[in-house]
């Protein structure tokens, strides 16, 4: 840890850890009701239950980018962060925010759109909230003499993530154009600006963990972040099929989204490049295991599985079936929760000055949440192409399908205990590392204004 | 070989192109969604009904237009499939109609309100999908040979069928029909489709919101069913 300011993304991480461990909870909530086990139905209804498991997701997320700005932008910019009391406040806001809508969703409170249930007064909050952080952030970057790409391409992608948000908002009347909008939100920030985030913050991780040269890993990240734009904006088409949008968008769609995979291969194949190259190695082995992971499950989820179902003549019958909870949950867990996971396994050992990564649990941790969720997509796939098969081409009733589907749900319950196990010891490890109190490591060109002498911040625990 | 800026000006000149093609066809998109939609058939009931599809979360387990979660059954086309008396009995009293099956929340809806449902899933069904959902190819043969035997009465293909199969074809809730008229006449029929209930006490099959004209066509149908011949085989 260079500067005092970092230690705010501690706060953001230990948020991470918890919100998701609650997602694995309302996981299994759903598992466990897909079986016919379905007691908590009175309390917590599936849709309950599925809105706090994505919500959870989403907020975990950007808990972990935020962290991960607040950990990277003065590393990047080698000075304190502007304001670094208003990034604790704007992480108490967003766990309110969260907070509250989680509640809300349990009362029935929200504005039923697939992915943005949160009620429209606490998008305002979100808003704000966001908008605190990126004043934060870029305020640093300004005034900083180091503008790194790097530091750019992460400012940048937070920034348009939060402008994103804002076509999600637009009122209307028509299912249709509810829709579109809606999809501006969530596909242009997962298979847009997020990429971007997610490109800045590989970068970031491989020129500390492999030691290649800065100009080579950033002018790769520029040719990566190119090629996701380059076919994930108009990528966009493969949510425009079937809501009542014009059949262009089919042609548009297919052949955009078919070069995606691209993007992904050219993330896993670049990561697997710098490591091979960084002549250094990194003591930190397990956070190089997950920088990694990260990009090589993000093509297998994102890439590989999204191609999969993502063809017009394909998608017809696995639209709105099991096979996109397939393609979802490795391409989340691929391209942003090892992400954050790995950013976290980078950073805690400098926030705290303990080295928890030598210990048998951290590889554990990264091999039992890996193959777990292998496993879970395994079931989902079994589950899903059993759907389009009996009820999209045989015509079977719903329910009389999802009785048969049973059995691969059972799978599936299986292969999360396995993940969650992965997930324990991962969240176990962050335990063990403590507080963030390790003593700075660089003399600083500005001293720390806010951090009077003696402070507890810099005694050792 | 490849320079940091010309990767540079890669990103941002792709970006831009693509992004200016996308949104040239987002503009192109919303001239055409008015027509393709049907705006002009968004009543004030339609506008209701979608306000409480989203207050409920109804997508939280149901999917519109292929969009949502996947836990119960797909809606986009709920009004052809299924009619408005199913729709209606089903929002009333979510129990009744999948008697120990996979449960729906009763929301407690006014007559109004289910009303106002209704005319959205109406409107809902006709707007243009490119063809989706597909009809189920493989099944076709039998559909065919179903939806081609005669007399068939619509409420029997909107409502029974949900939970009771005839012909290989429909739901495994109750019993299949198959030779129902073998072993019921037409008065234990017309009995037992009035108050099941009243028939035998504590049965799962629920009392459905059929008018008279209904319950004769439906009790001379399922009396017809006599297929002793075809079952032996």
């Amino acid at each position: 840890m260079k500067f005092q300011s970092q230690k705010v993304a501690w706060g953001f991480f230990a948020t991470c850890m918890l919100l998701l461990s609650l997602q694995l909870v309302y996981g299994f909530i759903m598992g466990f009701a897909r079986v016919g086990m379905d007691g908590l139905h009175e309390w917590i209804p599936f849709n309950a239950a599925r809105a706090t498991h994505t919500n959870l997701l989403v907020m975990w997320l950007l808990a972990g980018f935020m962290g991960a700005a607040y950990w990277i932008i003065p590393d990047e910019c080698d000075r304190e962060l502007a304001w670094p009391k208003l990034a604790w406040v704007q992480l108490i806001a967003l766990v309110v925010t969260g907070v509250t809508a989680i509640i809300g969703f349990h009362l029935n409170w929200w504005e039923g759109r697939k992915f943005l249930e949160i009620p429209r007064p606490l998008d305002f909050l979100v808003v704000i909230d966001v908008l605190l952080f990126i004043g934060n952030i870029g305020w640093t970057v300004w005034k900083s003499e180091k503008k790194s790409t790097t530091s750019m391409v992460l400012f940048f992608g937070l920034l348009a993530a939060a402008l994103l948000y804002l076509p999600g908002m637009i009122p209307t009347d028509n299912q249709t154009v509810d829709s579109f909008w809606r999809w501006w939100v969530v596909h242009l920030w997962v298979e847009g600006v997020w990429e971007l985030i997610m490109g800045a913050i590989l970068s970031y991780l491989l020129i500390k963990l492999t030691g290649v040269d800065r100009e080579i890993i950033e002018k790769w990240l520029y040719v990566i972040v190119g090629f996701t734009f380059l076919s994930g904006v108009l990528g966009t088409g493969h949510h425009y099929y079937f809501i009542g949008t014009p059949r262009y968008w089919l042609m548009v769609g297919g052949v955009f989204s078919a070069l995606e995979p691209l993007a992904f291969l050219g993330m896993a194949i670049y990561a697997f490049a710098m490591a091979k190259k960084g002549g250094r190695t990194h003591p930190n082995r397990v956070a190089l295991l997950w920088t990694i992971g990260c990009a090589l499950m993000s093509f297998v989820g994102a890439g590989f599985l999204g191609f999969a179902h993502t063809l017009p003549q394909v998608n017809m019958y696995t639209h709105g079936t099991l096979v996109t909870a397939m393609h979802g949950h490795m391409a989340f867990w691929g391209a942003y929760a090892m992400l954050v996971l790995a950013i976290i396994a980078y950073a805690m050992p400098l926030l705290t000055g303990r080295k928890v990564y030598e210990q048998a649990s951290a590889g554990f941790a990264f091999w039992t949440s890996n193959i777990g969720m292998t496993a879970m997509t395994l079931a989902f796939a079994v589950a899903g192409v059993s759907q389009v098969v009996l009820e999209r081409r045989a015509g079977m009733e719903f329910l009389t399908v999802q009785k048969e589907l049973e059995v691969h749900f059972w799978g599936l319950i299986l292969a999360a205990s396995l993940f969650s196990c992965g997930i324990i010891a991962f969240v176990w490890d962050f335990i063990r590392y403590g507080m963030p109190n390790a003593p700075l490591k660089q003399a600083t060109p500005e001293p720390p204004a806010e951090v009077p002498p003696g402070a507890p911040a810099v005694a050792r625990g | 070989m490849l320079s940091k800026s010309a990767a540079k000006a890669f990103f941002l000149g792709g970006t831009a192109v693509t992004a200016s093609v996308f949104l040239a066809l987002t503009w192109d998109t919303f001239q055409q969604i008015p027509e393709r939609t049907r705006a002009s058939a968004l009543t004030e009931p339609v506008k209701r009904g979608k306000d409480l599809w989203e207050r409920n979360n109804c997508m939280g387990c149901h999917t519109l237009f292929g969009e949502g979660a996947y836990y119960a059954p797909e809606l986009t086309k709920v009004y052809e499939r299924r009619g408005p008396a199913f729709i209606r009995a089903q929002i009333k009293d979510p129990q009744a109609m999948y008697p120990g099956e996979r449960k729906m929340t009763n929301y407690h809806f006014k007559d109004e309100e289910i009303e106002d449902l209704i005319a959205f899933f109406e409107w809902v069904g006709k707007v243009d999908l490119n063809g989706f959902p597909a009809k189920p190819t493989l099944g076709a043969a039998a559909q065919q040979a179903v939806a081609n035997a005669p007399t068939r009465p619509q409420v029997f293909t909107q409502i029974c069928v949900t939970c009771h199969a005839l012909g290989g074809a429909g739901g495994t809730v109750g019993p299949a029909l198959d030779g129902v008229g073998d072993r019921f006449d037409s008065a234990y029929l017309e009995r037992w489709l009035k108050d099941p209930a009243g028939v035998k006490p504590g049965t799962t099959m629920p009392k459905l919101p059929l008018d008279d004209a209904q319950l004769g066509e439906l009790v001379t149908f399922l009396s017809s069913q006599k297929t002793k011949k075809e079952v032996a085989q």
